[in-house]
């Protein structure tokens, strides 16, 4: 019944696609189960719920539905254990895209001007009888300048969207199963090809099971405090509510409090500042997508990689050190995190992460309604730690720490890597020293975290959103942020 | 002793960094480093009503700038 009525509204508010939406129902039913203690005994039920009716309206049948619904399940009570990656293909659930690369279609009307033949500098192009191109795989190499010439648009690129997104190429065709497949010795865990999988067949393991166990042993607070820190991209999601609306559900949840990452960035960005002008040249550490891509293809540029814990890192620790007996969990856009927390070294600090996805999957699965809440208060970091969260901040907000230390004998000279492949640039570049910048901001997503695959919704103002928020911070400066940590003092 | 101001960003918008400095300067003023150890608490569970300042195991809210000079002999002078 509730789920008759949530339907149409949950859908067209919440998220971009209707795959994220199928994802969420799965969390949310495994999370209602698992609150309620019947998991185990409805395990094989909650397929039945999301798939109803007998004709099948995302496959060819409603087994087949079903069976997917199954391997969802599996992702979102830990996935598969066996491999370390948390980003994970469902097999059944590929469509295995045709791919091949640059192929002429039926737009093809045989017109005489064979701009396609004139612009292919490897002689792929022929004609058959019909005057119609047709291309030679064996000399075709996929540049894509007979597509751009065409006057029909008529040669397409067949690319599976999943290899797209990977913009590191670690997403490839299991030659056995047709299925993709991934590399786990490339894989930065970004999340890319989990958002833009139109058929929703790569997916990241959820640990909600482990969040509402804490929730539960936490017991409101009574048996151990239960923090929650959340990324400041939460400022551009769940624009259907008020941000203090969101804050109160987290704490409805079962949350003892909820804490900003953006003040663990206020203290990264003063961190960072002083180490940056003492080395002279840095990258930064606070996408842990970035940081696993300059470790697993730039190992040379390692040791330029800041020291700095990452800001979700960074304020748990704080947390930790004055509440050792807490425990925190980790509530952001991003699927990296999610192998950020197993880390050695921030493994001391975070006990788990999820996704704003996730969030919303377990607010729901309680039935809180959100909207009509009254506005809880999040407000402890600056306007720089708060726009941490879109391209370009970090660098703003170091440059700001540099001037609240009052350094003044060092020029920073950074460059904001919007996106991976900026990353790849700079840091190709750097390899080979002829970098002019001297700190290097890289984020995998596009836009920053505000891209990040665990969003809700994404959208061109989200941006502004995420600056606005910054302005409406009670603190001003970095230093006035940090101030009651007891850093740069 | 041990004292946590809550920095929780309720008691943060109140004010808890004034208080912190105040109950630094007053440790310091009278020389009390070694008995009474100051940190930061997050979300004493009382965010109602003004900073939440928490004396070993008694909480007390509403500490003000205003009350302060008050508050600190009442929770910590009488009691060290």
């Amino acid at each position: 019944m509730a789920e008759q009525n949530a339907k149409p509204q949950a859908k067209l508010r919440k998220f971009d696609t209707k795959v994220q939406y199928l994802k969420y129902k799965v969390l949310r039913e495994v999370a209602r189960h698992a609150f309620d203690d019947t998991l185990l005994e409805s395990f094989n039920d909650i397929a039945k719920v999301i798939v109803t009716g007998k004709k099948p309206t995302m496959r060819c049948c409603i087994y087949k539905e079903r069976a997917i619904i199954g391997e969802r399940i599996k992702i979102a009570t830990g996935g598969d254990r066996s491999n370390p990656n948390v980003i994970e293909v469902i097999d059944i659930a590929c469509d295995e895209c045709p791919l091949g690369g640059y192929s002429v279609t039926e737009n093809c009307r045989g017109c005489i001007a064979h701009r396609c033949e004139d612009v292919c500098k490897r002689g792929a192009i022929t004609f058959d009888e019909n005057q119609k191109a047709h291309i030679d795989k064996e000399k075709c190499v996929n540049c894509g300048k007979c597509a751009e010439v065409c006057p029909y648009s008529a040669i397409a690129n067949y690319r599976r969207p999943c290899e797209r997104a990977c913009k590191i190429k670690a997403i490839s065709m299991n030659e056995e199963t047709k299925a993709a497949q991934i590399d786990n010795n490339k894989c930065i865990s970004c999340g890319a090809c989990v958002y833009q999988c139109p058929f929703g067949a790569i997916d990241d393991k959820s640990y909600i099971l482990d969040i509402i166990k804490m929730i539960k042993e936490s017991d409101s607070g009574k048996n151990f405090k239960l923090y929650a820190v959340v990324a400041p991209s939460i400022s551009s999601q769940f624009s259907y509510a008020k941000l203090g609306q969101v804050i109160t559900a987290i704490k409805k949840l079962g949350f003892s409090s909820v804490v900003e990452a953006a003040w663990g960035a206020d203290m990264v960005a003063y961190k960072e500042a002083a180490e940056l002008s003492e080395k002279g040249f840095l990258t930064s550490s606070c996408c842990p997508a970035f940081v696993s891509y300059i470790q697993k293809q730039f190992p040379t540029l390692k040791d330029n990689i800041s020291h700095n814990l990452s800001p979700m890192a960074e304020i748990a620790r704080y947390i930790k050190e004055n509440d050792p007996e807490c425990k925190i969990v980790f509530i952001g856009p991003c699927t990296a995190k999610k192998m950020e927390v197993k880390l050695d070294t921030v493994k001391p600090y975070i006990d788990s992460a999820m996704t704003f996805e996730e969030l919303q999957a377990l607010i729901d699965s309680r039935d809180i309604p959100i909207t009509e809440l009254e506005e809880g208060v999040l407000d402890n970091a600056s306007y720089y730690g708060r726009i941490f969260a879109r391209c370009g901040g970090l660098s703003d907000a170091v440059a700001e720490a540099l001037k609240e230390q009052g350094v003044e004998d060092f020029d920073l000279n950074p460059i904001s890597c919007d996106g991976i492949e900026e990353c790849r640039m700079a840091l190709l570049k750097a390899s080979k020293n002829v970098l002019p910048n001297n700190f290097i901001e890289g984020m995998a997503c596009s836009g920053g975290c505000i891209g990040g695959p665990g969003c809700l919704t994404h959208g061109p103002k989200d941006k502004n959103q995420v600056d606005a928020y910054g302005k409406q911070a009670f603190e001003k400066t970095i230093t006035d942020a940090i101030g009651v940590t007891g850093i740069g003092k | 002793m041990k004292v946590y101001v809550c920095v929780g960003s309720s008691c943060h918008l109140r004010g808890s960094y004034d208080i912190i400095n105040l109950m630094k300067e007053s440790i310091a003023k009278r020389q009390l480093e070694d008995k009474v150890e100051l940190s930061a608490a997050f979300c004493l569970g009382k965010c109602t009503d003004g900073v939440s300042v928490k004396f070993d195991d008694e909480v007390v809210c509403g500490v003000s700038k205003d009350n302060f000079d008050e508050i600190f002999s009442d929770y910590v002078l009488s009691k060290i």
